[in-house]
């Protein structure tokens, strides 16, 4: 009686990632009305640099209050339904992402397309871009929502390119080439190569060689590259952010066909934290495409007040730089509490720059190499420590044992509590396996191949725990 | 490598000729003292009769807004809120006001609303949850013209059309729908469902209780959905009231999982711009598919507080309701007697923001190509926006759909001298101006208000850029420049 869409599975969220979200919403942390209920750690939110917003409209009440010299403008905006969007708004767009990249990059406003949230944004090119049936190649782990916006209501596959601990998890040409005959082997057309630079979840900035290999592989194989960039105001300390544009440039393919086929998606959901405005965009060098994304932008434009709003704020240029100074410093130091507590815990996280989480290597916890045991593991954090994590199988990870944890949207008191949680729980768990008996195991160098682990009791040894932290 | 079928195909619908007079309208669109002799835009259906009681709504309730001292204590928490569940109380607020604009005759349950971007957005989602490619939903035309595109485009849902006549004032019959039916049946098309605009556009009337209920039993029967599009529920101005598919379900036995309403706040308080667009299911499993499916297109949590505040206050909403289809009433008398004044009838109708106008009596040829043609001539002869009939896949030539909402009074004016002197010369020669009313059983009212032809001073027009305009030209900039 209804579409498939309703009977599929494929909005992805009877996958744990959901799960542990509902669990969440059951049982809340409140450090006064409910303490000793689950803390929040799976929400890449950005919740730090809020009160420098609000200072902003506190001082700017003429936008705040939706006027322009003391003239209304609610009656404009009421009516504005342009799918072309407020003309203000996109020229601030491109402002800001350019000084996100430094200035490396320049960006047309006229090959902007808004639309509402990256969610869309990345939808809307795969309608454009591919048909169903096609595939787009994604590095792993990714983003556990992209199986709803990529495959769900457009029909397009998702093949994975398999990254692994042993090299930081970085794409390679191997690994490229691997995913490519992959998709050859199940018949699928590959349209394109989809990455989120930064990483979610891993927290890392691609690098130039990295970028110039899936470059090299997209011109060989005459593909779309779409880089989502979503946290490219995150990126906290060195390498700085090269973004795909930036690395065109290095190469001078201007001229070129590929130049036609590279597509960025940006929002402010975690750049300035807000993402119930719902602001997402695509930029493209394709005018065929962005001719295609505005028409289909209709399907979810910008509400007109949001647009206005935000175009007041980014135009504040001593505002905008002063944010993202003060932005970046606060997660940086986040991160650092983060990875501290954690490596005090015996935890190493994989070492990022990047982003409002941080990918935690606790395989040394699992019973097993098996991604049931990681299942078993995250039930156990989420039930005995109260911490909602995002274990690694929900984004996809080719190796089990990784967590996701965030840390930028609880405060700093809150952040502290869960660590203290992780810790109990660490040394009660590994206590556990002490008792269980077995050898005690040191720890592979990071260089191994972890895939080919192949015992099946774990014993982290705190005291002579020597494992170098991941680069 | 190119593009998809998808981007690469003209299903948007934006290439039609229908896209004509927006063009003639954005080059030289009318201003009262700037450009006076400029084309008017009639071709838009937008409220702007009310926007005075909704701004000062707003200007006495800053705590609405989280951008205002009264209201920044909300500002984090709203920032943040990207629930596809929505804010609680903007669905409260809502089903609110969606039962209010039904004279409180039906009550909605908040938890069945979900979030559209816009009407678009919602139209085009229900079609993702309802049907699958290829297969079709059967729509009464004339019809919206951009459903093409919002039920089909991406989805790549067929729509079969059910033709609708003048002889019975364009209502829908059980024999047309039959005879669509089977008509789709016999092409080994899959009809899903049945969708239906109440108040119609570009109709303007209201169905009755008699037809609606009878549609429901027919989807019933078929066991098919109905997808009842109520965007225009309080523009209904005069008698016949409005009645919901909402109060028809209780009336008719019906499966309730066949029945879903689509609605959005652009028509009833005029405000397009915020992009709310409302689907309500009365089947859980639309409910629960469509509010993952509404991450694609979320109200913007500002919005949403905004809103919400607004529709809870029982007292405004009353106000506003009963002024606003106050205030479209009185502009559709005036427009529709301008009109009967120089031999033009419409459509008798009750709702909407637009008549229904008859100008088959000034047709050369009783065909598409004569209703281009005298479109054509409208455009750039009289200098006034109006869609033509066809664009609406209306089967017989020689009807046009006129905005009446979208513009200030004096503008109304303007356009009907130009309409009067158009009507004087482009009548077929022998033939005198005939004051004909549809409906035989009314008298003509040859009430002649003296402005009507006053030149008076104008007030600041509005100049409105359509959604679909090819040119990148947004009224912001044009009100900086």
């Amino acid at each position: 009686m209804l579409s498939k869409k309703v009977r599929l599975d494929a909005h992805g969220e009877d996958s744990s990632y959901f799960l542990g979200w509902k669990e969440y919403e059951k049982n809340a942390y409140d450090n006064v009305q409910n303490p000793s209920g689950i803390i929040q750690m799976g929400l890449a939110e950005n919740q730090l640099s809020f009160h420098l917003l609000e200072a902003w409209l506190a001082s700017n009440q003429d936008a705040a209050r939706l006027t322009k010299n003391g003239e209304s403008m609610f009656r404009e905006l009421a009516l504005f339904q342009d799918y072309h969007s407020l003309p203000d708004f996109k020229n601030v767009l491109v402002e800001f992402m350019a000084e996100i990249r430094r200035n490396k990059v320049s960006f047309d406003p006229r090959k902007l397309v808004l639309m509402a949230g990256a969610t869309s944004a990345n939808e809307t090119l795969m309608f454009c871009i591919a048909d169903p049936g096609d595939a787009f190649l994604l590095p792993t782990p990714y983003y556990p929502g992209f199986d709803r916006d990529l495959k769900w209501r457009t029909g397009v596959e998702i093949v994975p390119i398999h990254c692994s601990s042993s090299n930081g998890f970085k794409v390679t040409k191997f690994s490229l080439e691997e995913a490519y005959q992959q998709a050859q082997k199940l018949s699928l057309n590959v349209k394109g190569v989809l990455i989120t630079n930064p990483s979610n979840p891993l927290g890392t900035t691609m690098s130039h060689d990295e970028l110039d290999e899936l470059i090299t592989f997209a011109i060989a194989k005459k593909i779309h590259i779409i880089s989502d960039e979503i946290y490219s105001g995150t990126v906290f300390d060195h390498p700085s952010f090269i973004s795909i544009m930036e690395a065109l440039l290095d190469r001078k393919l201007e001229e070129t066909e590929l130049w036609n086929r590279v597509h960025v998606v940006y929002s402010l959901s975690k750049d300035l934290g807000v993402p119930g405005f719902r602001v997402g965009m695509i930029y493209s060098n394709n005018e065929a495409l962005v001719s295609a994304a505005t028409k289909m932008s209709s399907f979810g434009l910008i509400s007109s007040q949001t647009q206005y709003l935000l175009s007041k704020l980014l135009s504040d240029k001593e505002f905008t730089r002063n944010y993202m100074k003060e932005n970046r410093k606060r997660l940086k130091a986040r991160r650092e509490m983060l990875v501290t507590a954690l490596r005090g815990a015996g935890i190493e996280c994989l070492k990022s720059n990047a982003g409002l989480f941080c990918w935690v290597d606790m395989r040394n916890l699992l019973s097993s190499n098996t991604f049931d045991a990681e299942v078993e593991l995250w039930k156990k954090i989420l039930r005995e420590a109260g911490l909602n994590v995002s274990p690694g199988a929900s984004c996809h990870c080719s190796e089990p044992g990784w967590f996701r944890i965030c840390f930028a949207n609880m405060s700093e008191e809150t952040l502290n509590v869960s660590m203290q949680r992780m810790k109990a729980f660490v040394e009660k768990t590994t206590q556990q396996y002490c008792r269980r008996g077995g050898g005690r195991v040191t720890h592979q160098e990071s260089g191994s191949n972890s895939r080919r682990r192949s015992f099946s009791n774990w014993v982290l040894n705190l005291c002579s725990y020597d494992r170098e932290p991941y680069r | 490598m190119s593009l998809s079928e998808i981007a690469t195909n003209d299903m948007h619908g934006e290439k039609s000729a229908y896209f004509d007079g927006w063009k003639a309208y954005d080059r030289d669109p009318f201003h009262p003292k700037k450009n006076p002799n400029g084309v008017i835009q009639m071709g838009l259906a937008e409220n702007q009769l009310s926007f005075d009681l909704i701004e000062e709504w707003i200007t006495k309730h800053p705590e609405a807004s989280i951008c205002t001292p009264e209201g920044i204590s909300q500002f984090k928490d709203v920032a943040i809120f990207q629930d596809y569940h929505g804010l609680a109380q903007f669905r409260e607020a809502v089903a609110n006001f969606m039962g209010k604009a039904r004279g409180g005759r039906v009550k909605f349950d908040p938890n069945r609303i979900i979030m559209g971007g816009g009407a678009t957005g919602a139209n085009e989602m229900i079609m993702f949850c309802l049907a699958n490619p290829e297969e079709a939903f059967l729509v009464p035309s004339p019809y919206y013209p951009a459903f093409d595109r919002d039920m089909r485009w991406r989805t790549k849902v067929k729509i079969f059309p059910v033709e609708c006549k003048k002889s019975n004032n364009f209502q829908i019959t059980k024999q047309a729908l039959e005879d669509a039916y089977q008509k789709a049946q016999e092409q080994n098309i899959k009809v899903k469902g049945l969708i239906i605009t109440n108040p119609s556009n570009p109709l303007g009337t209201t169905m009755n209780r008699e037809t609606l209920k009878s549609l429901v039993s027919f989807i019933n029967e078929k066991n098919i959905h109905l997808v009842a599009d109520e965007i225009y529920a309080a523009t209904v101005f005069s008698s016949p009231q409005f009645v919901s598919v909402a109060e028809v379900m209780k009336e008719v036995k019906c499966n309730p999982n066949l029945i879903h309403i689509v609605y959005s706040l652009s028509k009833d308080l005029g405000l397009p711009g915020l992009r709310v667009g409302i689907v309500y299911s009365y089947n859980d499993d639309v409910v629960s598919c469509g509010r993952k499916m509404s991450s694609f297109g979320l109200v913007s949590s500002q919005t949403q507080h905004l809103i919400a505040s607004m529709l809870s206050d029982d007292e405004f909403v009353d106000n506003f309701l009963a002024e606003s289809s106050k205030r479209l009433g009185k502009r559709h008398e005036i427009f529709t007697e301008g009109l009967a004044n120089v031999g033009i009838t419409c459509l008798e109708s009750n709702a909407g923001l637009f008549v229904w106008m008859n100008l088959q009596h000034l047709l050369k040829d009783h065909t598409p190509d004569g209703e281009m043609e005298l479109w054509h001539m409208i455009i750039h002869d009289v200098k006034l926006n109006v869609s033509p009939g066809s664009s609406f896949h209306c089967s017989e030539p020689g009807w046009f759909r006129v905005c009446f909402a979208n513009m200030d009074e004096d503008t109304v004016y303007v356009a009907l001298k130009r309409i009067k002197k158009f009507a004087g010369n482009g009548q077929k020669e022998g033939e005198p101006a005939k004051a004909k009313r549809w409906k035989n059983n009314n008298a003509l009212r040859l009430s002649l208000s003296s402005r009507i032809y006053d030149e008076t001073v104008m007030s600041p027009t509005m100049i409105i850029s359509s959604p679909h305009s090819p040119m990148p030209r947004s009224p912001l900039v044009r009100a900086r420049t």
